[in-house]
């Protein structure tokens, strides 16, 4: 490759990174600025730097409650359909049995229904159940997207692991269900565990049903509240992005610790299918 | 030992698959139930009297309807298209250049692990009027005049719902089109090479029909995600000014919670998934036969 090529790659690959970071630096420098100079001639280096906004979300807004609420419906989202999910994916991607493909097929189908067209009829059941501005009335709405996620994700990684393995085990003559436990189960566990975050991940962002399902502030998820914010309570920009800042950030790392596996799990159904 | 096998993978499976159909499958058929009813919840002693197709037929002759469905195709088409050829030029770019990758790969992730309504906020606040930065970037570069009010506009107020959504799903469709460009053998390169094919042939005949499946993916979700879009639009501009930037699925949340129509929010919503299903089904049978069987 010739000088001039190399660098028009690396050219494009800036334009990139600046291209993608700028939003989130700006937003991050944002929340540490006072609101006064937030709209006054920005510079592109902080001039200013306080911690107010973080402080006000904690002191005045008590932004804790959504915070607790998006930690306990997504966790318990995740735990149930990590759990579930992962004896019927070990079924569908190393047992052998009939309408294997067809039920694929339908969680994968599930997995693109629009959310919007479950949110009539999970209102009025959960109405009629007394469940709407509860967390069981979230965790149950959230099962619907999760559940199909998290299984299509393990059948995915549970086909990487080699079938020797089941063989030898064979040999030794453990049982299907001995198998699952003692051999596929701990080899998987990075697998199992990306699904986890991806899962978590999802439930954490999401906001229509979260919206719809919910009535006050005491039940608000994190995005809620931040959506909120703004519309409702007319709360200034600055303690809008800190909020932004304080839900992303977490996610943001975890997903960047486990980067390589999370490409490798959400790419690996595109490519070789 | 057949049969025990299929017999356990049938105590394994049936457990999530009985979740899968009672909480998603079951509610999609009352939505549709709902869809053919008359079902107002201001007005419960009106009961929920069977009116056939007479949702639908409101619907499809309402104006904000028609609009509604418009303003979802036009952001469908904009956004999907340059997520993927933008999408796409980046992943050649990385597939060529080794340096940068794994910091690429890192802040490629950020903007899709970050939740919708922060994005959303975020470029809210990037064109926030007068004085957001992109008005003050482009008057100090000399682009304009001066601020201009982008979220008043009818047309202009489309063009941060789009840049948003292709800031935000971009990077991942470049990660996705990236993991099938190394999946191709190089050596189909190297004869392209011998048989002296120019890069633009090899790009023709070699890359684009072997990236076929990764691209049909990448087209598939994104479409999909940008028919039912929801949140992006909610917190960015609310579907305004007015209903300008109105997608269905707005449309039918306000239908629902504001109107409490129920039975007419249920017909909208059934459509919104039909026309997703008929996206997924041109697209496969357009594009690719072997999707459903060699994800499998």
């Amino acid at each position: 490759m010739n000088a001039q090529r190399r660098y028009g790659l690396l050219a494009a690959v800036g334009v990139f990174l600046v291209v993608t970071l700028f939003p989130v630096y700006w937003a991050i420098v944002a929340s540490f600025t006072p609101e006064t100079r937030l709209f006054a001639a920005p510079s592109l280096l902080p001039t200013e730097i306080v911690r107010d906004h973080y402080y006000a979300l904690f002191a005045e807004r008590d932004f804790w409650t959504p915070i607790r609420n998006s930690l306990v419906v997504a966790g318990t989202t995740t735990l149930f359909c990590v759990t579930v999910g992962a004896l019927c994916a070990y079924a569908l991607a190393r047992l052998r049995f009939r309408w294997k493909v067809p039920i694929l097929g339908l969680i994968l189908a599930v997995t693109m229904f629009p959310q919007i067209s479950l949110v009539p009829p999970l209102y009025l059941l959960l109405r009629a159940f007394h469940l709407i501005n509860t967390y069981p009335g979230l965790i149950f709405p959230y099962v619907t997207f999760a559940m199909p996620l998290t299984v299509w994700l393990l059948v995915g990684f549970f086909r990487q692991l080699p079938h020797e393995l089941e063989e030898a085990a064979m040999v030794d003559g453990a049982g299907r269900l001995r198998m699952l436990w003692e051999i596929i189960l701990p080899l998987a566990m990075p697998g199992v565990a990306t699904t986890a975050i991806l899962t978590f991940v999802y439930c954490w962002n999401e906001f229509l049903f979260a919206f719809t399902f919910t009535l006050g502030p005491e039940r608000y998820t994190a995005p809620v509240a931040i959506a909120l914010f703004r519309g409702q309570y007319q709360v200034s920009w600055g303690q809008v992005l800190a909020a932004a800042v304080i839900a992303t950030a977490p996610v943001t790392l975890l997903i960047l610790l486990f980067q390589q596996r999370i490409v490798q799990g959400l790419t690996a159904g595109a490519v070789k299918g | 030992m057949e049969r025990q096998e299929a017999r356990l993978a049938w105590l394994l499976v049936l457990p999530a698959l009985t979740i899968i159909v009672v909480i998603a499958l079951f509610p999609l058929l009352w939505a549709l139930w709902e869809s053919f009813h008359v079902h107002d919840l201001r007005m419960p002693w009106r009961g929920q009297p069977w009116i056939g197709l007479a949702n639908y037929v409101e619907a499809l002759t309402e104006a904000r309807f028609w609009e509604a469905a418009g303003h979802t195709v036009l952001f469908t088409v904009a956004s999907v298209t340059l997520e993927l050829t933008l999408g796409l030029a980046l992943a050649l770019v990385l597939h060529r250049s080794y340096r940068g990758r794994g910091v690429v790969r890192a802040a490629a992730l950020v903007p899709w692990a970050m939740p919708t309504v922060v994005a959303a906020l975020v470029w809210r606040f990037l064109f926030e009027s007068p004085l957001g930065v992109v008005n003050a970037l482009a008057t100090e570069l000399g682009l304009m005049e001066q601020p201009f009010v982008w979220f008043i506009h009818a047309t202009a107020a489309w063009v941060p719902l789009v840049l948003a959504d292709v800031w935000k799903t971009t990077p991942f469709v470049a990660l996705l089109l990236l993991a099938g460009l190394q999946n191709i053998d190089t050596t189909l390169y190297e004869a392209a090479r011998i048989d002296g094919a120019s890069p633009w042939r090899q790009f023709l005949h070699v890359t684009l029909p072997l990236l076929r499946p990764a691209l049909l993916v990448a087209l598939i979700f994104r479409t999909l995600d940008a028919v039912r879009v929801f949140d992006l639009v909610y917190v960015l501009t609310g579907g305004g000014p007015g209903t300008a930037t109105e997608p269905l699925a707005l449309y039918t949340f306000h239908v629902l919670f504001q109107r409490l129509r129920f039975g007419y929010g249920a017909a909208l919503s059934v459509m919104i998934f039909l026309l997703t299903f008929a996206f997924a089904l041109v697209y496969i049978r357009v594009l690719g036969k072997d999707l459903v069987r060699t994800s499998a």
